[in-house]
């Protein structure tokens, strides 16, 4: 099990062929309150850096984008009626889909917590 | 010049204090070549007295609908507007304010869009109803395109009963999609057309306008079932609101989108705009839903108010992924209707449809006593289409010349069926007297003699 | 002396209390609270009197509703005094400055209203026979030639409803003309100030939208323009630029980025918005565009109304001209023919479609032209040097409190200022703008356009006097001051005295109430005996 970041603010939590997909802190922070998630249907096919999901604040919408390819396994209907909870938690309860990984070598090019949090700090 | 607050003296100093020498420096990047000394031949400002002179002449070329017997209709309808209305709409509170970004000093108009998106809802028979389209014709075209982001689909079927300038409306926007088809029926009078056959898997929506463009009732609840059962949306569309009085909601016969034009209540005919367009559909779809949106909410102190909402649908914050390009209502046209809905209510309204109808009946049965001309419609509201035994068009240019606006002959806006050219469209409003129909009915037969 | 034996105080007394005096109604003097009509309307009563329908025989077929619609009515003196006070709580243009930067609020003269409520133009109808409305018409092809000869072109398409729909008029007629030469083309470039309806616009015709960034001083550059169009060569459409542009600045480079997109096959829409600025100081067409809408609610004085109507007409160049979109007026020497239908055409004619039923905005025309002929063409370029005056008199009345984001230079009708003077004050540009709202402004426009971070934008208009401006800028300096001075009190919790204080936008987006539904009537808890 390991959790793998990316460039555009998401995390991956990694359990053998699936990857639990959300945003992280500091996105959720520059985002503002959550008003609405839109989710990917299950069973889609997506290649990396596809949009995937949205999630809107009152002033903003912004795209959720495949960190990989491989296909959709579910989304988190939760947010649907609480998108409050990508607020209040959002690398924990507040995931937005799972997807089962179709090329595992591109969890390499993605950065860990260390290399995140280091690319944070230069925005 | 009378709108204009600086004198002579008030530029001279304000120039000094900018520290500039003359106004053209401020326009400096304009590039040389292209700048313009004087506008040479546009005439020069005029007086007040003077502006009124002139356009009243222009006004005064025109025939008004009110100073004869008048049954036009098709699209745009002649009704009474209660003087209120007007008086209000002209508040400077409501005429020049603009669109309410700033919610704590825009309640007013806020809390008459949230009136009037209840109004437009229960009208219709659906959930929700946005704060209005520029029109009924552009409001149909949005809905196409809503029902193409809903089902993902791109084929839009519309009916041979719908107003043929929708129909162009619709065609060319999407049309101009990727992959987006566009398949019109022929033009339908007698309201009998199989449009159930039409309807496939590939069908993103089924657009029906009734009272159809020719006047006839259309049973809803059959095309709704068949374009659900293969995931195709029902965009019922109507162009006189009025009849929504009467007859039974296109959301109860099972309509996913409704769309129409509201100018019969409160806004004048104004030779077609500005009108708005009424548009409404199911909750589950708000998402997808053009134009603006007002909402309640509660203010710092829990005291109730409205905001624009559900705003990051709009161009202003989606820009290319929008789900229109939209970036105006109808605002004041919109008020208009609320403020004339209000004074009648749901019983007035029922009475003010009853009138209409029953006015048209009257009138229906005039015609059809008159030798060789056919009412078309076995039911109708208060518009229906008549056969002439001559030219549709002679006919109504030659009823003009007697002092009768007739109606609209439909190959004014259908061409190429010949079997259109004796139709007429003929409206009949509670404006309508028994005077006006006898001076219709006398002309016609004069004109057919 | 004399006493004043009544004993009554003549001084102010206890007003500074006033904000925290609670009366019975909620209301506040004059400041009523107002329910909604279905709080207080009536299904028994109606404030319009109808005659009923004897003898009732409908022929509706099965299709008549068996309730009536579920919507309450008010008496006409109810109906008055709700919406008087609705409006009471709305800002106006007609009530103070309104300085929405790109939204042009100017004087709304009323002779505009009293031309257009006349009944030859009000009470006409679009399908009545054209021989029986010869007046309407001349006053369109009037219009239509005032707009051609401010802007310098030969054709206009009249009928797109408000800016917007002008857009898309013009991005169609474009896609029609790219079609006609055999042509395809699926990119259309937008520079990163655009306004959003322009990439929106894009999108909704079928096209890609590339962006063009800004330079460091607001405009956008020739070469960045060409790069963007080697990068995509034989792709682009079109160019959709405002000018002059949304930070208030005139593209200096207008004419050579004009030729570039024109060399490279592509066209060159020109948003329209900000025409205010140089009405009859230059004509766009000599700028090389090919179209361009026209907003009449800004430029022309056509009043906002709460949000609208608009009117958008679109100028053409002669190589857009003839796939202009139905109806339009054919002029033969001093003859109009009205062209409807596509029976009608002639010659090299090849209309793309039609943006709306019938023949657009004529409520709005008549206003326009009304303003137009008051103006001529002496005050029409009076305005406009107006306009750019009173811009440029606020400019050097806060540049030296506010950040100008490019420095110190003569902006056109509208100035942009940014937020970096309120950094480190813990006072936010939304704060900002809601403490002007308690002293009796509409906010400037906030957070566009997007190139600038916190950015604030001024359009104070021509119709402002002098005075007018000097207690705007007097005010604005009191409003930064005391932001400098930590004074954030003033500005966190405002606006304090408007009818309503901040609303709360995150609650109606995450459960939209969009309409009234009636209450559950509350259930008494039976007493226990």
């Amino acid at each position: 099990m390991s959790t793998y970041f990316t460039k555009d603010h998401e995390w991956l939590l990694v359990e053998g062929d699936v990857a639990t997909v959300g945003i992280t802190d500091f996105a959720q922070s520059q985002l503002g309150d959550v008003v609405y998630v839109e989710l990917p249907e299950s069973g889609k096919n997506v290649a990396q850096n596809d949009e995937v999901a949205v999630v809107e604040s009152v002033k903003a919408a912004s795209e959720v984008y495949a960190p990989v390819d491989g296909e959709i396994v579910e989304g988190n209907e939760l947010l649907v009626d609480e998108p409050a909870k990508v607020n209040e938690e959002p690398e924990g309860a507040a995931w937005f889909f799972k997807i089962k990984l179709g090329n595992t070598t591109q969890l390499e090019e993605l950065m860990s917590e260390a290399d995140y949090k280091a690319f944070v700090e230069t925005l | 010049m009378r709108y204009l607050p600086l004198s002579d003296n008030d530029r001279a100093d304000m120039l000094t204090r900018i520290g500039a020498d003359s106004i053209d420096e401020l326009f400096a990047d304009i590039p040389e070549a292209v700048r313009l000394e004087e506008l040479t031949t546009l005439p020069r400002r005029k007086t007040e007295m003077q502006v009124e002179r002139q356009l009243s002449a222009l006004a005064n070329k025109n025939v008004s609908a009110g100073s004869l017997p008048f049954f036009v209709g098709a699209g745009a309808y002649k009704h009474h507007i209660p003087a209120t209305v007007d008086h209000l709409i002209q508040r400077s509170e409501f005429l020049t304010s603009y669109t309410p970004y700033q919610p704590e000093i825009t309640q007013g108009t806020l809390q008459a869009l949230f009136e009037f998106q209840t109004q437009v809802a229960n009208l219709t028979g659906m959930d929700v109803a946005n704060a209005s389209m520029y029109d009924g014709s552009t409001g149909t075209a949005e809905a196409v395109l809503m029902a193409h982001r809903v089902t993902r689909k791109k084929k839009a079927i519309l009916s041979g009963g719908l107003h043929p300038q929708y129909r162009e409306v619709v065609e060319g926007i999407t049309r101009k999609l990727p992959g987006g088809s566009v398949v019109s029926l022929p033009a339908d009078p007698m309201g009998t057309e199989d449009i159930l056959a039409q309807i496939d898997d590939e069908t993103s929506c089924v657009v029906v306008q009734s009272p159809s463009f020719y006047g006839q009732l259309i049973d809803l609840k059959p095309i709704a079932e068949k374009a659900h059962a293969h995931k195709a949306l029902l965009i019922a569309v109507f162009t006189e609101v009025v009849s929504l009085g009467l007859l039974e909601s296109p959301g109860a016969q099972g309509s996913d989108i409704v769309v129409g034009e509201g100018q019969s209540i409160g806004n004048p005919l104004t030779f077609g705009g500005p009108y708005v367009g009424l548009f409404a559909t199911r909750q589950k779809y708000i998402r997808n839903m053009p134009g603006r949106l007002c909402g309640e909410t509660v203010d710092a102190e829990g005291r109730r108010g409205f905001v624009l909402t559900l705003s990051t649908r709009e161009q202003h914050i989606r820009r290319d992924k929008a789900t229109s390009n939209i970036c105006t209502n109808s605002g004041l046209c919109c008020l208009a209707f609320t403020i004339h809905m209000t004074l009648l209510g749901g019983s007035g309204l029922a009475k003010l449809a009853r009138i209409n109808h029953m006015n048209a009946v009257k009138l229906a049965d005039a015609l059809n006593a008159v030798e060789g001309v056919d009412v078309l419609n076995d039911a109708f509201f208060n518009e229906f289409t008549i056969r002439v035994p001559a030219d549709a068009n002679d006919v109504i240019e030659a009823l003009a010349v007697n002092g009768v606006l007739g109606g609209v002959p439909v190959s004014r806006l259908e061409q190429g069926n010949p079997e259109l050219n004796n139709l007429i469209v003929v409206a009949n409003t509670e404006v309508n007297t028994d005077e006006d129909r006898a001076a219709f009915v006398d002309a016609l037969k004069e004109v057919l003699a | 002396m004399t006493m004043n034996h009544q004993g009554r105080s003549t001084s102010a007394g206890e007003a500074g209390r006033s904000a925290s005096h609670q009366t019975f109604t909620g209301n506040r003097a004059l400041d009523m609270e107002e329910p909604l009509i279905f709080e207080i309307g009536h299904m028994d009563n109606c404030g319009v009197d109808l005659d009923e329908t004897a003898d009732f025989a409908p022929r509706l077929g099965s299709h008549m509703r068996q309730e009536i619609v579920d919507l309450p009515a008010l008496s006409e003196p109810e109906t008055m005094r709700h919406y008087v006070r609705l409006s009471r709580n709305n800002y106006a243009i007609d009530a103070g400055l309104y300085p929405l930067g790109s939204c042009t609020m100017k004087h709304n003269p009323r002779l505009n209203e009293k031309m257009a409520r006349l009944p030859g133009f009000a009470d006409i109808h679009p399908l009545q026979p054209i021989s029986t409305v010869p007046g309407a018409f001349e006053l369109i092809s009037e219009l239509a030639d005032w707009l051609m000869e401010l802007t310098g072109t030969n054709a206009v398409a009249m009928s797109p409803k408000a800016g917007a729909h002008g857009e898309q008029c013009g991005m169609m007629a474009i896609k029609h003309a790219i079609a006609a030469k055999g042509e395809e083309r699926s990119i259309v470039l937008v520079p990163e100030s655009a306004h959003g309806t322009n990439p929106a616009t894009a999108a909704l015709v079928g096209y890609k939208v590339v962006s063009i960034p800004a330079r460091d001083d607001g405009t956008v550059s020739v070469d960045a323009v060409v790069e963007k169009i080697e990068a995509h060569a034989g792709q682009v459409a079109a160019l959709m630029l405002t000018n002059p542009n949304t930070c208030g600045l005139f593209e200096p480079e207008v004419i050579e980025i004009a030729n570039a997109i024109h060399e490279a096959g592509g066209y060159f829409y020109c948003d329209g918005a900000n025409f205010n600025a140089i009405v009859g100081k230059a004509k766009p067409g000599d700028l090389g565009i090919d179209a361009m809408h026209i907003n009449l609610h800004k430029t022309f004085s056509t009043p906002h109304g709460g949000g609208g109507p608009g009117s958008g007409p679109v100028v053409l160049s002669d190589r857009l001209a003839p796939y202009a979109p139905l109806p339009f007026i054919r002029k033969n020497n001093e003859e109009l023919e009205v062209v409807e239908t596509t029976d009608q055409l002639q010659g090299n004619e090849q209309p793309f479609g039609r943006m709306t039923a019938f023949f657009g905005q004529m409520g709005m025309y008549v206003r326009a032209l009304s303003y137009m002929m008051s103006h001529g063409s002496d005050g029409l370029k009076q305005a406009s040097e107006d306009a750019v005056l009173n811009a440029n008199y606020i400019r050097v009345g806060l540049q030296d409190l506010m950040t100008l984001p490019f420095g110190e230079k003569p902006c056109m009708h509208e100035v942009l200022f940014d937020d970096s003077f309120l950094n480190d004050t813990g006072v936010s540009t939304l704060d900002f703008a809601k403490a002007m709202i308690d002293e009796g402004y509409h906010p400037m426009t906030m957070y566009f356009p997007l190139v600038v971070s916190g950015a604030m934008l001024i359009e104070p208009t021509e119709s402002e006097s002098r005075a007018s401006l000097d207690l705007f800028v007097a005010t604005m300096r009191d409003l930064v001051m005391s932001a400098k001075a930590g004074d954030t009190g003033r500005f966190e919790g405002a606006p304090y005295l408007a009818p309503r204080r901040r609303l709360d936008e995150t609650t109606a987006a995450r459960k939209p109430i969009l309409k009234w539904v009636a209450p559950e009537p509350t259930k008494v808890q039976p007493e226990t005996a």
